[in-house]
């Protein structure tokens, strides 16, 4: 039984499991600056698992792939989420909608219909990594949840990168990777996206000297 | 089927968890000391305060039942036989059938309403306080240990513990992220277990924070010292257990006496690295508040349920 999967199979089974458990380790963290750490860690895991996919079928364009998410996600992006935190001096606990523990069985609830979504799903297809697609939808479906639950802006961000993380796995065990194109496409997307909000953070502390998105809920000119 | 090597086996399992269980605490003790800058205490500590106490004349409060009475022994008995049951050296145990994997966890559970009826006996409000404080925790590590041990269950095909180790032990090298989903879900319920220090502080005797210690606060003489033992017990039996879940390796299969001399030291050594890191954990962490260890808990049972989904997903099939 188990011990018909290979052995890059196996570890690319781990790393999903990681990048899913960093995936709730980030919607029970409270801390900005823990986060943005996590984020960073979850991008190095992607990166791996995208090594090992890229080294054990000899996707060439692969390896490109993981130069660009290692680049890019933990090293890039951490540093300019970090770099903000520091200017808008925001180091304070990130308060959430919902109570932690709530949240958590709301995320377990999550993983299980995602789990159940992508099985038919991933029958049809015949990469070794089939398995964890349902892993690449619960990380997406988390950071849905972490985007909704949470009312900083900051965190928002960070939601938003994760759930590209995801998106990138499902489509690395979907189908080997994106064609290049859209993955540099997506790349810059996110990066040019993370820069624009970065401004927008600013503005949003100018007009109203937080970042909580609630005061943004009434925008009338008066 | 029960062999005089199986015997053998099993009685000095038996034996070496009662005396090296006080020796773990005392290891514990003394690398928690040497990380915070403290002057140890002696390795040997725990033996000490065990005879001190079993010399001690009893004091009994005016209102004690016979239950208050018999709740050490019974508490003392249950984690006798857990380490009975949990193969430490050897996967041949005949007590074994005793109880599986699902009866242990209510072994363990057994020997916690013992002690927190017999906390409430006497009608302190300290030994109330910890009797409650006690089940509060029981009842949310509880789950999250049971769903551990479904998701070791299902890996080996069966609720036997020896039969688990057994399968672990004596697998090809397969990675299971399941198993370290469960290791660490099982690593933070042996913490809140064992009242260990994010959830409770075993040196403790601050009124407001402490938990296993408010229990037993009006035990004293040998009442006291099995309780201590009892405790020293429980967290021996829980460390054999994560080392024979999680690191099976050098557990001797079955009648064969010249492994089960050679797994001693190295139940030893594991032990000793395990209690060290324990430690070091306990150092690095703040004691968090009572109504924070509902949180703890539940991301103990969140990681274990994660481990079960993710054997269900990842590694049934193919």
């Amino acid at each position: 039984m188990s011990s018909a999967i290979p052995f890059s199979a196996q570890l690319i089974n781990l790393f999903a499991a990681v990048i899913l458990l960093l995936a709730f380790a980030m919607l029970a963290q409270r801390r900005v600056v823990a986060l943005i750490n996590l984020f960073a860690m979850q991008g190095l895991t992607l990166c791996l698992s995208t090594l090992v996919v890229a080294v054990s079928t000899g996707q060439s364009h692969l390896y490109y792939s993981a130069g660009l998410t290692l680049l890019l996600k933990v090293l890039l992006l951490p540093w300019i989420l970090h770099r903000l935190v520091r200017k808008l001096n925001v180091k304070s606990e990130v308060e959430a909608l919902i109570n932690i523990p709530t949240t958590m069985l709301v995320g377990l609830v999550l993983v299980m219909i995602a789990f159940n979504v992508a099985l038919p799903i991933s029958e049809l297809s015949h990469t070794i990594t089939r398995g964890t697609l349902g892993i690449a939808l619960a990380v997406v479906m988390l950071a849905f949840l972490m985007m909704i639950t949470r009312q900083k802006a900051i965190t928002q961000v960070v939601g938003f990168l994760s759930m590209e993380n995801g998106l990138f796995l499902a489509a690395t065990s979907a189908t080997y990777g994106m064609p290049m194109v859209v993955e540099l496409g997506i790349a810059l997307d996110v990066l040019v996206g993370v820069i624009i909000l970065g401004v927008f953070f600013f503005q949003i502390r100018d007009q109203f000297d937080s970042l909580d998105i609630h005061h943004m809920e009434r925008l009338k000119d008066n | 089927m029960i062999s005089i090597s199986g015997l053998l086996g099993q009685a000095f399992a038996i034996l070496l968890a009662l005396v090296l269980a006080p020796l773990l605490s005392g290891w514990v003790g003394q690398c928690r000391a040497w990380l915070q800058n403290r002057t140890a205490p002696p390795l040997l500590l725990p033996y000490y305060q065990l005879q001190k106490l079993f010399h001690k004349d009893v004091v009994l409060a005016h209102g004690a039942s016979s239950l208050f009475r018999a709740a050490p022994f019974v508490v003392f008995g249950c984690m006798v036989l857990a380490c009975a049951i949990i193969p430490s050296l050897s996967t041949d145990l005949p007590l074994a059938p005793a109880a599986d994997a699902i009866a242990l966890v209510g072994v363990f559970g057994l020997a916690r309403v013992f002690i927190s009826l017999a906390a409430m006996d006497v009608g302190t409000s300290f030994g109330s306080l910890g009797g409650r404080r006690e089940m509060l925790i029981g009842f949310l590590a509880e789950p999250a240990l049971l769903m551990v041990i479904f998701t070791l269950a299902m890996i080996a095909q069966s609720t036997s513990v020896a039969t688990i180790v057994e399968t672990l032990a004596h697998r090809e090298l397969v990675i299971y992220p399941s198993l370290a989903f469960a290791g660490v879900a099982f690593t933070f319920v042996s913490f809140a277990e064992n009242a260990r220090v994010p959830v409770d502080n075993p040196a403790t005797h601050l009124e407001l924070t402490m938990i296993h210690e408010a229990m037993i606060l009006e035990y004293s003489g040998r009442y006291l010292a099995l309780l201590e033992w009892a405790a020293s017990l429980k967290l021996y039996a829980y460390s054999c257990l994560g080392l024979a879940l999680f690191f099976p390796w050098g557990i001797a299969p079955g009648d064969d006496l010249l492994a089960l001399v050679a797994a001693i030291p190295l139940l030893v050594l594991k032990l000793a690295i395990g209690g060290a890191l324990l430690a070091g954990i306990e150092t690095i962490n703040a004691k968090v508040r009572i109504f924070r260890a509902p949180e703890f808990l539940g991301t103990a049972f969140m990681l274990a349920v994660l481990g079960l989904l993710v054997r269900l997903l990842l590694e049934s099939k193919v």
